[in-house]
């Protein structure tokens, strides 16, 4: 069970799993977080209200949520294509794994910022702060405990996304535990990913949940 | 300093249309510490929204030191908030950040330079008691301190006026006359127009100069503290006033008074005074310049701010003539009474 063999194909796809999450994570977050904070300002009652906006991005967000990710995966080959330059491997993983992701990471900004007191924003507000004003001092800040978790969250969600990344070649422990453990029939590489699978979701969330506590001081 | 005219908003809840505030007119003079009271529902938080445009009425003018609110683009609207303070209920202080942060916070979003907001923090920090707190969060402070930070963040920018919305309903008897002490304190020394909403006539009597009273969007009543408390013409102030300063004679009380006979005559009276006849020796003069017997059955003497005022009922008993010019002399006294029974 420990050969050099399966210990390297082990460390090549943990490799590849950190690789495809960390830059999905880094990407859908930069361009989530954005998307999250104008549903939350444009919403009734938001600070910056507008109706049409927020009706059409909740929509996009609600519609992209929807798709299963498998068919999302291949659905989007020629935007992959377009950005990475080929359909194929891990690079070309994530791609599918960061759009799948903005929209869902957009819903946990949304709700991490609605948890913020109204009351602090309208203090805000009548001290005379500008509508950015409160987004940097005012509403990231404030949340800043839930946006640790729920970054969390979606770095865990999208382990298990990668999983399906093998469909187009990107490796990874999922695709590992697919080939060798199921249909090989290597019991052994499959416990094996599982437990590696299995550990790092646990440090995952040990860090998020040190790091959102100690960003709380409510 | 805040001039109101014919403030109308209606909120649109979907089917229901709820009017908050109907025709609304209200002069507050610069310097002054302004009550509005009401009970919960009557419009009064709208009414202070309406002053720094939290709130855009659908009709009216607010014109704060002499700039209109209602007709500011959104740039000049921010620039003019920067000038009027507000308090809270709730206090609404950023847990994110320390009690220096808090008040560091509206001298940053005025774009105050670094190197001037420390020693300004400080300084608002040692006028509201708080300087050893500096480094606190909000969490680890009581309510009274939270709202001595929500005072020194409200000051911060050097504010014409101080709006406080409810900012003693979530604290207990002591700690708000603490807050309404540091209140008073900050409005003598710095001559701050105070606006303060509130639903307990207890605030209002404690420091206010002027005070409204509003019900179902509409002010029912005006007139300094004194004037409210010791002649309230509706039932609303009525109501309100009971509950602070309770000057109704015991049942009962009426009953035990003898009868008058053909030689003595008693008469029972309800002595009203304010101010400084509360504090004339008038019973001891009315005993000793008629020829009458005075017997103290009831009094309830109260103070508004600094000035005393309260009911006296006394029984006086001599021949018909001598109650008649006691009576006569009370007048000269500046007292008001009424005859409850007897002549």
């Amino acid at each position: 069970m420990f050969n050099p063999v399966v210990w390297q194909m082990l460390t090549q796809s943990l490799n590849e799993t950190v690789y495809m999450v960390g830059i999905s994570v880094l990407l859908s977050e930069l361009l989530g977080i954005p998307l999250g904070v104008v549903l939350v300002i444009t919403d009734k009652g938001g600070i910056a209200e507008n109706r049409l906006i927020n009706g059409v991005l909740a929509t996009v967000v609600n519609i992209a949520r929807s798709i299963p990710f498998i068919i999302l995966l291949v659905a989007i080959i020629p935007f992959t294509r377009l950005v990475v330059g080929t359909s194929i491997g891990t690079a070309a993983a994530t791609v599918p794994l960061t759009v799948a992701a903005i929209p869902f990471v957009a819903r946990v900004v949304e709700s991490a910022l609605k948890e913020v007191d109204s009351g602090v924003v309208e203090a805000a507000v009548s001290m005379g702060a500008s509508t950015w004003q409160v987004i940097t001092k005012v509403l990231i800040p404030e949340a800043l405990s839930s946006l640790a978790l729920g970054v969390t969250i979606t770095t865990i969600s999208l382990i298990g996304y990668s999983a399906m990344a093998g469909a187009v070649g990107g490796g990874g422990l999922g695709d590992l535990a697919i080939r060798y453990g199921y249909q090989r029939f290597r019991g052994d590489i499959m416990l094996l990913t599982v437990i590696v699978l299995i550990v790092l979701v646990q440090v995952l969330q040990m860090l998020g949940d040190f790091i959102a506590e100690r960003l709380n001081h409510k | 300093m805040i001039h109101l005219k014919g403030l109308t908003k209606v909120f649109d809840e979907g089917k229901q249309r709820v009017t908050a505030l109907q025709d609304v007119s209200l002069e507050i003079q610069a310097g002054e510490i302004f009550g509005i009271i009401g009970l919960s529902g009557a419009g009064k938080s709208t009414l202070v929204r309406c002053i720094n445009m939290l709130e855009q009425p659908q009709q009216g003018e607010v014109v704060v030191g002499g700039v209109n609110m209602t007709k500011l683009s959104k740039s000049q609207l921010r620039e003019s908030r920067k000038r009027i303070g507000m308090i809270f209920q709730h206090f609404n202080l950023l847990s994110s950040r320390t009690v220096f942060g808090n008040v560091a916070f509206p001298l940053e979003i005025a774009g105050k330079e670094k190197a001037s907001i420390r020693p300004r923090v400080m300084e608002l920090l040692e006028l509201v008691g708080l300087a050893d707190k500096a480094d606190s969060y909000p969490a680890e402070l009581s309510g009274g301190q939270k709202q001595r930070v929500g005072i020194a963040r409200a000051l911060a920018n050097d504010p014409q006026v101080l709006l406080c919305d409810e900012a003693t309903s979530a604290l207990d008897p002591e700690t708000t006359k603490s807050v309404l002490n540091l209140l008073q304190d900050i409005n003598r020394r710095m001559q701050l127009t105070i606006v303060i909403i509130t639903h307990e006539m207890q605030v209002i009597k404690e420091v206010c100069d002027r005070v409204a009273v509003i019900e179902s969007g509409r002010i029912v009543e005006l007139g300094s503290v004194l004037d409210v408390f010791t002649a309230p013409e509706t039932e609303t102030a009525r109501r309100m006033i009971r509950g602070v300063i309770d000057l109704e004679i015991p049942d009962g009380l009426i009953d035990s008074c003898t009868p008058s006979t053909t030689k003595e005559t008693h008469t029972l009276l309800k002595i009203s005074f304010i101010g400084e006849s509360a504090g004339r020796p008038v019973i001891s003069t009315l005993v000793r310049e008629c020829n009458v017997t005075a017997n103290v059955l009831f009094g309830k003497i109260d103070h508004i701010k600094d000035t005393p005022f309260g009911t006296l009922v006394v029984e006086l008993i001599g021949s018909q003539a001598d109650v008649d010019e006691g009576m006569a002399l009370l007048r000269r006294h500046g007292l008001e009474w009424e005859v409850l029974k007897g002549v």
